[in-house]
């Protein structure tokens, strides 16, 4: 039996697009637009077509979109993993909640309860910024718990019960498409800071070598911050989104579910790049919508599968199918 | 005198709580973040083998542990083993692990206030006039064996020793034909069991629920981190730091301050002492 | 203090857990000087790198740049002032190319400061660089990974990311040590060009001879205690020098 090999050959627009060539046609330009422009279409168009719930559905998908962004942002780009994302959905769903209950309109709200939020997010992890690795991942998990225990044990804001009678958005499609024009305008705009500024670079240096960012005379710290305010503003712009999505917020926003679906999704989709965060959000929150009658064994079901992509499968959807994407494969024999 | 004995019990509930995470963090740096879960299983299946096969209560226990030290077994060869080296992915994967069995427990049935063990004697005495039903001197006693047995573990036998130097350095271990794998095998292995033995002397006081498992997980991180990893001083000094200053919020504070009180803990000690009660400088370079 | 005088390191002490790394340490360096630090491994140099750059903190003493004290500033300010420093460990963004890991450095506000840093386009002025200090510009080396680079290119990339920030003086740990006997005599005239550029250097160093083409007085340093100091000839005849070196049983030779 002759033995055989799987060959890989990339593609010639690929190894043209990758150094410094030029495009010779529109096919090529339309290969390597396409993947973008069909995730732009079909979050623009798939709103239309589907039932009410699964409107519902979509938002919600965004949302934690969002939050994947914004981990996969800190974790790839910056090296700081945050198990926090539960604590930044929190406390901007509380701002905006307050805000709104003390008659602030929601669309004042959601902007000031977004930044207020970042501000107040960044300088409450100022402390633990020096932590590396497996401590700053284990304080920034205890400070959503922390949060949510301080409320039920003090009954501030509304203790277990929360805050209640918050606006609504007018209607479905608002939100909706409210949700999707974030996203993708924060895609654009992470993915242009990490691939084409300097500051990405800085952001990249600060992942890979903290020691040679301080001997470049620059400050670690302050990038730190920079990081984490723009990867907690994503996360309390979540916040104050769901809050009057429900119309209510609760202890429920600092839930782990919002710190544990972000990390599940980065490692489902494949971590390196923002898309693979989004991928997997895509992916695991409309699937573990439509498993919502098995319960909790649910959970059970995607803990497996985290399982099985962090140790088995550690490239991720995202870079499986941009090898397909971008090579052919085909046996050879040796 | 109340505050001072309920400390001790609470602090040594946490020691019990906490020392297979510290032993198996400490010894082949596998954040073993199934810890709660394998705290769970074990008085889970203690339960069933106790009430649904209906064995003496004393072969529940053993069959339980034996299990917990079994899936112990199974979750660093077929799973974290592959992962070494890698702590994120480590975390992950065990804490996967560990949702899993939660969860599934929970499926099957492991609801409500209906899971209970009895206790090992039932009463109660008073000591210095307060009360303290035996189940709590177990405890005492239990928490004090662990440490001792891991003491002459660690001092007298060669696998503790050759667990010692893996712990301390290694490469060096590596070099003097010491297994690594082998020795995390057995810590991690080691740390279930003991999660499990604390599961059996602890759930007698109360039930056994699935959001116990969080807790226990929250508490061992907490005393770990706290002390110190890898220095058994550091995790029985911040248990009782812990534990005291739990006791002292419930009494004087309320009850329902304890869990925030133990997350609080933690924050500032990381903070304001990242190497932990007892760390390092190995560690402050590890950490900060 | 006089004008010329850029650094001057007083009584600088440091220990790790009863160790003492580095022990009431003092010398001065005049602008445009080059000093040599030396000694047996295990004796302190890195660490003396470290206390002055702020790197680690010292238990004691006071380090001046230009009149200033700086013995509490962090790292980063340090820098910030034109003292830049290379590490013996190479410690490049290995994920990045080799260009790349020029931009944060020429991203800094200090370079942003300068002229160089206004001239637009920081990936073409890296390369530029890469080219100053032995990167060939057509090789494609400079567009390679970091992580990928042979130990000789990662040496010069070190001393360049110390130059993308127009320093007036750069701290040198080990820049020979390493490497090849011809990658060796490459780097001479480097470290001779940016002494003629009027760079002030302090050079950490095992290998003597390539050391003292350059520098004209050392410092010797054996468990943390400066035991010498002067010309290359008055080193090498002190006795103390001799007994730090040869004596004892880890002996050490003169290459």
């Amino acid at each position: 039996m002759p033995e055989l090999r799987k060959e890989r050959l990339d593609r010639g627009v690929k190894v043209r697009s990758d150094s410094i060539y030029a495009l010779s046609s529109m096919k090529e330009i339309l290969y390597l637009l396409g993947p973008g422009l069909v995730l732009i279409l079909l979050l623009l168009v798939l709103p239309l077509v589907v039932s009410p719930y699964w409107q519902r559905v979509m938002a919600i998908t965004g949302v934690y979109a969002l939050l994947s962004i914004s981990f996969g942002f800190l974790a790839n780009y910056v090296g700081l993993v945050s198990l926090g994302g539960a604590f930044y959905v929190g406390v901007g769903g509380y701002l905006s909640g307050l805000l709104n209950a003390a008659g602030v309109p929601l669309i004042l709200s959601i902007p000031i309860a977004t930044l207020l939020g970042a501000v107040i997010c960044t300088l409450l992890l100022l402390p633990c910024l020096p932590l590396r690795g497996v401590y700053f991942a284990i304080i920034s998990f205890i400070y959503p718990l922390f949060a949510g225990r301080l409320i039920a044990a003090t009954g501030y804001f509304g203790g277990t019960d929360g805050i209640p009678g918050l606006d609504r958005f007018p209607s479905i499609w608002v939100a909706l498409y409210m949700a999707i024009f974030i996203l993708l305008i924060v895609l654009y705009g992470l993915s242009r800071m990490v691939n084409y500024e300097d500051v990405g670079l800085v952001f990249r240096g600060v992942k890979d070598n903290e020691l040679a960012i301080k001997a470049s005379a620059l400050n670690l710290t302050w990038y730190k911050v920079q990081a984490v305010f723009i990867s907690s503003a994503m996360g309390t712009f979540a916040g104050a989104y769901l809050a009057h999505l429900y119309g209510w917020v609760g202890m429920s926003l600092f839930a782990i579910d919002f710190s544990i679906l972000p990390v599940a999704a980065t490692v489902v989709g494949g971590s390196g790049t923002l898309y693979g965060p989004l991928l997997g959000a895509l992916i695991l929150v409309p699937a573990s919508e439509s498993m919502r009658a098995f319960g909790t064994l649910r959970i059970v079901f995607y803990a497996v599968l985290l399982v099985f992509f962090v140790v088995f499968w550690t490239e991720g959807i995202l870079d499986f199918l941009k090898r397909k994407y971008e090579q052919f494969e085909h046996w050879v024999r040796i | 005198m109340d505050l001072i004995i309920y400390g001790i019990v609470n602090s040594i509930t946490l020691i019990l709580m906490s020392i297979g995470f510290a032993l198996a963090y400490g010894v082949s740096r596998v954040p073993n973040f199934a810890h709660g879960a394998l705290f769970i299983l074990a008085g889970y299946l203690t339960w069933v083998f106790r009430y649904r096969v209906d064995l003496p209560y004393w072969l529940s226990i053993i069959l339980a542990l034996i299990i917990v030290g079994l899936v112990g077994i199974a979750l660093y060869q077929f799973i974290l083993i592959r992962v070494r080296g890698m702590p994120i992915s480590e975390i992950i994967a065990s804490f996967g692990v560990g949702l899993a069995i939660l969860e599934f427990l929970r499926w099957s049935g492991l609801r409500g206030t209906a899971h209970m063990l009895p206790p090992f004697i039932s009463g109660t005495v008073r000591i210095f006039d307060v009360p303290l039903d035996y189940q709590r001197i177990i405890v005492i006693f239990g928490g004090i064996g662990i440490l001792l047995f891991l003491w002459a573990f660690t001092t007298f036998t060669k696998t503790g020793l050759s667990l010692k130097a893996i712990a301390q350095n290694e490469r060096a271990g590596l070099v003097l034909g010491i297994d690594a794998d082998r020795a995390a095998t057995v810590a991690v292995s080691l740390g279930a069991v003991f999660a499990g033995v604390a599961a059996v002397i602890l759930l007698p006081l109360g039930n056994i629920v699935v959001e116990m498992g969080y807790e226990v997980l929250v508490f061992a991180i907490a005393v770990s981190v706290c002390g110190g990893l890898g220095s058994w001083k550091g995790a029985v000094l911040a248990s009782f730091l812990i534990g005291f200053a739990q006791t002292i919020t419930v009494s004087f504070v309320a009850p329902h301050y304890h869990f925030v009180m133990a997350l609080f803990i933690i924050i500032i000690v990381l903070i304001f002492k990242p190497s932990g009660l007892f760390g390092r400088q190995k560690e402050l370079e590890e950490r900060v | 203090m006089s004008d010329d005088i850029i650094l001057k390191v007083e009584n600088v002490s440091k220990s790790f857990g009863g160790v003492k790394a580095v022990d009431n340490i003092s010398f001065t360096l005049r602008r445009g000087e080059v000093l040599g630090i030396i000694g047996p491994n295990g004796s302190g140099k890195t660490t003396i790198i470290n206390l002055i750059t702020g790197f680690v903190e010292k238990d004691s003493g006071k380090v001046y740049y230009k009149g200033e004290d700086i013995s509490e500033w962090q790292p980063h300010k340090i820098a910030d002032v034109g003292l830049a420093r290379t590490f013996q460990a190479m410690r490049p963004y290995p994920t990045l190319p080799a260009y790349k890991n020029i931009i944060p450095p020429l991203y800094s506000p200090r370079a942003r400061r300068s002229a160089r840093g206004k001239l637009g386009d920081r990936s073409a002025v890296a390369i530029d660089l890469l080219e100053e200090v032995g990167f060939e510009r057509d090789a494609r080396v400079p567009y390679k990974l970091a992580g990928a680079l042979p130990l000789g290119y990662l040496k010069r990339l070190e001393l360049c990311r110390c130059l993308a920030l127009m320093p007036e003086m750069i701290i040198c740990d080990e820049v020979f040590s390493g490497l090849s006997m011809s990658e060796i005599v490459s780097m001479v005239p480097l470290m001779e060009k940016l002494q003629r550029d009027g760079i002030t250097l302090i050079m950490v160093e095992h290998r003597l001879r390539e050391l003292f083409k350059i520098a004209k007085k050392a410092i010797v340093l054996n468990f943390g205690e400066k035991i010498a100091e002067g010309s290359p000839d008055e080193i090498f005849n002190d006795p103390k020098v001799k007994e730090a070196y040869f004596g004892g049983e880890d002996s050490y030779v003169f290459k």
